[in-house]
């Protein structure tokens, strides 16, 4: 055995990897819930992927095939309609590990220095993510599918004097149809995940130069013993191996529970028009995006057209998303986590939390005068969380800091 | 301070989802299907009720004929006998008798059932097989409630009327039933196996937890010592 290691450690720095990955990772110990949510985060992606390598085994991605070819994993292919559910959920499952993930760094400030980078990978992630989810979404050839498809690249189109060339650039035809899902298809399966493999790993990379944050945003690098190991952490393996375990565990069992139970999660994870085929010739009354995107879909409807264009509100949802990755130098605050914050910033955190929430409920509905006027209401209280970020995190009076991690 | 703000903040997301309850007032109202998915008499039933009122019209080209016999404990020579009205083979998919063509010029096309307890829901199936009723200005005599003008006739109108209401409600709820297992034929074993996996994974929790519990007694009494 262990001349075997000696074997490959001459020729790949594997118990190097080891040690600096696991072994001699050093993990502040007080993490609680919401530090669970970067490995399921990691697990779903693997899933995503093996289930996704079966799915394409079996799906034509062809206008005319597409639809007959998912019904016919469902019925015709071995354990087809679990390998098909495990892929649907697994897509919600994902956002809601991301917006978790995303909301523990908000709460703890782990986007503040020295981990902006972490940061910036993690919202490219998070973009590439959505472009990979809504890709995904059009493949099955349903009426969602299409019409999701029509008005989502049609903003493309509003872009001032290119917008058309644009828009026939992305379609590879004037309208959605066999050329769309064809080059969706090759995105979804191979250049989207290519990149999403990537960027997880430089964001794990980065995460491990500069060390793990916690939940009272202090530094445990700082205190550290004779050896050279901070006090305060500990190796992540095998400790927090068997800690994530116990997570994996937990959140496979609440999956499995709408796998097998709920997998069309009452219209939120497969929406009931997704089960007519695509008509080209018959638009559905109500067209909304799947849950994790309507967020993004409220911005878009709640800015009003100007100069009889639609691209205002096309820059504006962007603009929701970029915004994102300027947070690390947005916020002025000393302290990181909200545990030592100062009171300001929890209110602002919690208007912004229930603005996103709101919006996205929103999105999922149809316009209606005050869903409207509750759109923009809730626009506003979103990109006010950003730009008044600098005031409202240097003013009122944060806690002390500690100088080892509390229990 | 920040409990006031928290709970003026939960009532003004209460009052938006409130808003908009109140706003979907406007749609029609769907009767609750008692179906039973598990019920294989009922299933059978609905299987041969269709097969005689329905696909004459409506075909369910995403189902099998020996499928269906497969998941409902129907023999071949059965399926064959009482379900294959033309010259179909045992394996084949489930299509109507009536050609396109000849669809198109009678009343328009009749569409495929397949996923339609996918796309309306069960309860939609089941209030508008019961949503018949009398109307001379159209041209088969009927109207429906759910669906308003559709072409359809009321292909049940004799059942109707020699069956007691209760045994026509349960031939509807059979129909219906089996509309829900021809949507999702895997609705029959995800139940069970859910039970099994989650009942494999609780017992995993709990040696999972154990082991974590075992781990971390190090880092309470500060036990853990670094590999050089």
């Amino acid at each position: 055995m262990n001349s075997n290691k000696n074997w490959i450690d001459q020729r790949f720095p594997l118990t190097k990897v080891w040690n600096e990955h696991l072994a001699e990772y050093y993990t502040p110990r007080n993490f609680n819930f919401w530090y669970f949510f970067g490995s399921l985060a990691m697990l779903v992606l693997v899933i995503q992927i093996v289930t996704g390598i079966f799915l394409t085994m079996h799906f034509k991605p062809d206008a005319i095939h597409a639809f007959a070819s998912v019904e016919y994993i469902m019925r015709d292919v071995n354990w087809g309609w679990l390998i098909r559910y495990l892929h649907s959920t697994g897509a919600s499952a994902f956002f809601v590990v991301i917006y978790l993930h995303i909301h523990r760094s908000l709460l703890y400030g782990s986007y503040k220095t020295p981990r902006e980078l972490i940061w910036i990978l993690g919202m490219v992630l998070y973009i590439a993510l959505m472009a990979e989810a809504f890709m995904g979404y059009v493949l099955p050839w349903g009426q969602m599918s299409y019409w999701g498809a029509q008005v989502i690249i049609s903003l493309f189109g509003s872009v001032p004097i290119f917008g058309p060339e644009i828009l026939t650039f992305i379609l590879g035809d004037y309208a959605v149809g066999d050329p769309v899902l064809n080059r969706f298809f090759s995105l979804h399966v191979i250049a989207l995940p290519l990149i999403l493999v990537i960027l997880v790993f430089l964001h794990i990379v980065a995460l491990h130069t500069v060390g793990s944050n916690n939940p009272d945003g202090i530094e445990i690098k700082k205190n550290k013993n004779k050896e050279g190991i901070p006090k305060d952490g500990v190796p992540f393996h095998p400790y927090y191996s068997v800690k994530d375990i116990v997570g994996v565990v937990v959140f496979l069992m609440i999956f499995s529970a709408v796998v097998f139970f709920a997998p069309a999660m009452n219209g939120y994870f497969l929406e009931s028009s997704n089960f007519i085929e695509a008509n080209p010739l018959q638009t559905p009354n109500h067209i909304a995006p799947l849950w994790y995107l309507t967020p993004f879909y409220s911005v878009l409807r709640a800015i009003p057209p100007m100069f009889g264009s639609q691209f205002p509100g096309v820059v504006g949802m962007f603009a929701s998303l970029l915004i994102l990755i300027a947070l690390p130098w947005l916020d002025r605050s000393k302290v990181k986590s909200i545990r030592y914050r100062s009171l300001p910033y929890k209110i602002a955190l919690g208007i912004f939390v229930i603005s996103f929430i709101v919006l996205g409920y929103l999105g999922m509905q149809p316009v209606t005068p005050i869903n409207a006027l509750l759109a923009r209401v809730f626009t506003f209280t979103y990109f006010g969380f950003f730009i008044l970020m600098p005031w409202f995190t240097s003013i009122g009076k944060t806690k002390s800091l500690p100088i080892r991690v509390t229990e | 301070m920040k409990n006031n703000v928290h709970t003026l903040l939960i009532a003004v997301v209460i009052l938006i989802f409130s808003f908009n309850t109140l706003a979907s007032g406007n749609e029609i109202h769907l009767d609750q299907a008692k179906t039973n998915i598990n019920d294989k008499k009922s299933l059978r039933r609905g299987a041969k009720l269709f097969m005689n009122y329905c696909s004459g019209c409506h075909s369910i080209q995403f189902m099998r004929y020996n499928r269906i016999g497969k998941d409902l404990n129907i023999t071949d020579k059965e399926i064959e006998k009482h379900f294959i009205l033309g010259n179909e083979k045992i394996g084949e998919i489930i299509t109507s008798a009536m050609s396109v063509a000849d669809a198109k010029q009678w009343f328009g096309q009749s569409p495929d059932l397949s996923l339609v307890s996918r796309s309306k829901g069960v309860d939609w199936i089941y209030s508008y097989l019961h949503g018949f009723y009398k109307d001379n200005s159209r041209i088969f005599g009927v109207n429906n409630h759910i669906l308003k003008n559709v072409s359809m006739p009321d292909v049940l109108w004799k059942l109707k009327q020699d069956e007691s209401s209760e045994k026509f409600d349960q031939d509807i709820i059979d129909i219906t039933n089996f509309l829900d297992y021809v949507g999702e034929p895997a609705k029959l074993v995800r139940f069970n196996l859910g039970i099994k996996v989650l009942g494999f994974l609780f017992i995993l929790f709990i040696f999972s937890y154990l082991l974590k519990i075992e781990y971390w007694k190090d880092i309470k009494y500060g036990k853990w010592r670094a590999k050089h």
